[in-house]
């Protein structure tokens, strides 16, 4: 073992869903609470052990509004002694890795709990448009942005005119991904979609039709991490952080630097990489924040898979459906399996549990390495982790 | 007759934009240490970091970056509105913004058209820039 405080992951768990919806009955901190149960009992450890605790979540309580730690500690009946609360959007939690790791490294904490979960499907809560149009966002709310899908349209739009980028190479992705949630029993949709049924879907905010936007769905999800030494005598396979970066630019969408291209996911998947020393061809299995069909394709250009503008050809011809040749987002990912409004945790459950070897008929053989890479807000914010199997070397 | 679409809520920073628009200017802060216009308004230029930024008012003719066809509303204000162009406009003097593009044919509009603001009023307090296609 190189350090005996190399940052693991030891414990994941996610909540069971019924067309999208929880299967228990609980309020959304109940939900969060049942799942960083169940997270820290699989690696055989208790509430008590927990004295980092990172959440956030789009939950809120009367005055403050969002201190989602102090109140998510508060009904967990913890006093942690290292909290993050940091939100940049569907991303927070690939940043929740981030900071756990450093705070771990550092001695700051032993069990650090990440924690997230929304009840928008049963309350049927997804209204972000209906906010005052106060800040920078007075220039825009008021004429009518379709929000938050009408900037990821004005990115497809614009990735389309400089590289020819078409509707069908996007479907591409909304299809393969569909394959996968069909090899997972948990996933929300499993019917069969063709690429003519995404084209076909209704417009939304154009480019971009029904089928090429993510799915809203209740979840929960939680994440347990320790040091290389704890872990040791813990029940599950460890999963080491290698490598994270994160950054964002903007948060209206007038300020996003370059409408082509993803700078953050850039920054932070360079870092991340260069942290973890792992090249493009050590990568076995990717998860990457689908939101929209046109996020996955940014992301994969920016994250240099691929060069700018060759994401199209990159995706085409099912190469990253189940038997292709790059294995992505193999959980059904936001488009099929869940989007509870942040599903960056979710992308990190799904690395970690390929790395475990315990994903049954999608298990993707061998893997070792995987990149998880979260997008927040309306492009607005990246974070890049890298994990790998078993303790680093 | 009553707006119930969502209206901006003013404040130091915006006043003198909105203030402009009222009365049919577009007017942008100009930095007075580099030279150069932004938007949105901001207390300090986002270029330099001078806070020494006077309003300028600017030509109204621009560029179309990139836009969004919006055929499902951003809420049931904009119910009528549909089909509808909300677009990033590239202004001469630099900065970008969003707006709308007021056409009868949404499905016309093209990235790189040529565009020059007009002003449509929403209520006493609020007009809104919007741009048309220029001929």
């Amino acid at each position: 073992m190189k350090n005996g405080r190399d940052p693991v992951i030891v414990g994941v768990a996610d909540a069971p869903l019924e067309g999208g919806r929880f299967v228990k009955q609980a309020s959304v901190l109940g939900h969060c609470a049942l799942v960083a149960k169940e997270a820290l009992e699989e690696a055989g450890l208790s509430m008590k052990d927990v004295d980092g605790l990172l959440t956030t979540g789009m939950w809120g309580v009367p005055g403050p509004g969002q201190l989602t730690t102090v109140t998510l500690g508060e009904y967990l009946g913890i006093m942690p002694m290292f909290v993050d609360g940091t939100n940049i959007g569907g991303s927070a939690f690939e940043a929740h890795v981030a900071h756990a790791a450093m705070a771990l490294r550092a001695g700051y904490c032993e069990v650090a709990l990440i924690v997230y979960g929304s009840d928008q499907k049963s309350l049927r809560s997804r209204t972000l448009g209906g906010r005052a149009a106060v800040l920078n966002m007075q220039h825009e709310t008021p004429y009518g942005m379709p929000t938050p899908v009408g900037g990821y349209a004005m990115a497809a739009r614009r990735h389309m005119h400089e590289y020819g980028t078409t509707s069908e190479n996007l479907a591409e992705i909304a299809v393969a991904t569909r394959k996968w949630a069909q090899l997972n029993p948990a996933a929300t949709r499993q019917d069969d979609l063709s690429i003519d049924d995404v084209m076909n879907s209704t417009m939304i905010s154009d480019p971009l039709h029904l089928l090429d936007c993510c799915l809203v769905t209740d979840g929960a999800g939680a994440i347990v991490m320790t040091t290389a030494e704890r872990a040791k005598d813990l029940k599950t396979t460890p999963v080491s952080v290698k490598g994270y970066g994160e950054s964002h630019s903007h948060w209206a969408v007038s300020e996003m630097p370059d409408l082509a291209h993803l700078l953050p996911a850039a920054k932070a998947g360079k870092r991340a990489m260069e942290m973890a020393g792992v090249t493009h061809s050590d990568i076995d299995v990717t998860q990457i924040y689908d939101s929209f069909t046109i996020t996955v394709l940014l992301s994969l250009e920016a994250l240099g898979f691929c060069k700018p503008g060759e994401g199209g050809a990159f995706v085409s011809g099912q190469r990253t459906a189940p038997g292709g040749e790059f294995a992505l987002n193999t959980s059904g990912g936001g488009l099929s399996a869940l989007h509870p409004g942040m599903f960056g945790m979710f992308l990190l459950i799904e690395a970690t549990r390929q790395l475990r070897g315990d994903c049954g008929a999608r298990q993707v053989k061998d893997a070792e390495t995987a990149l998880v890479h979260g997008t927040g807000g309306t492009l607005s914010s990246g974070a890049t982790v890298i994990l790998q199997k078993g303790l680093m070397a | 007759m009553s707006y119930d679409k969502p209206l901006p809520v003013i404040d130091h920073d915006s006043a003198p934009y909105w203030d402009a628009a009222r009365e049919g200017r577009l007017d942008i802060p100009l930095c007075d240490d580099c030279g150069k216009h932004h938007f949105y308004p901001r207390a300090v230029c986002p270029h330099c970091f001078s806070d020494k930024l006077t309003f300028d008012t600017v030509s109204g003719r621009g560029t179309v970056h990139t836009f969004t066809i919006a055929t499902r509303p951003a809420g049931p204000a904009f119910a009528d509105d549909v089909p509808y162009v909300v677009a990033l406009i590239d202004l001469e003097e630099g900065p970008r913004m969003m707006s709308r593009v007021k056409t009868d044919d949404p499905y016309g509009v093209n990235i790189g058209d040529k565009v020059e603001v007009i002003f449509v009023k929403a209520t006493d307090e609020v007009t809104f820039p919007y741009f048309k296609l220029a001929v």
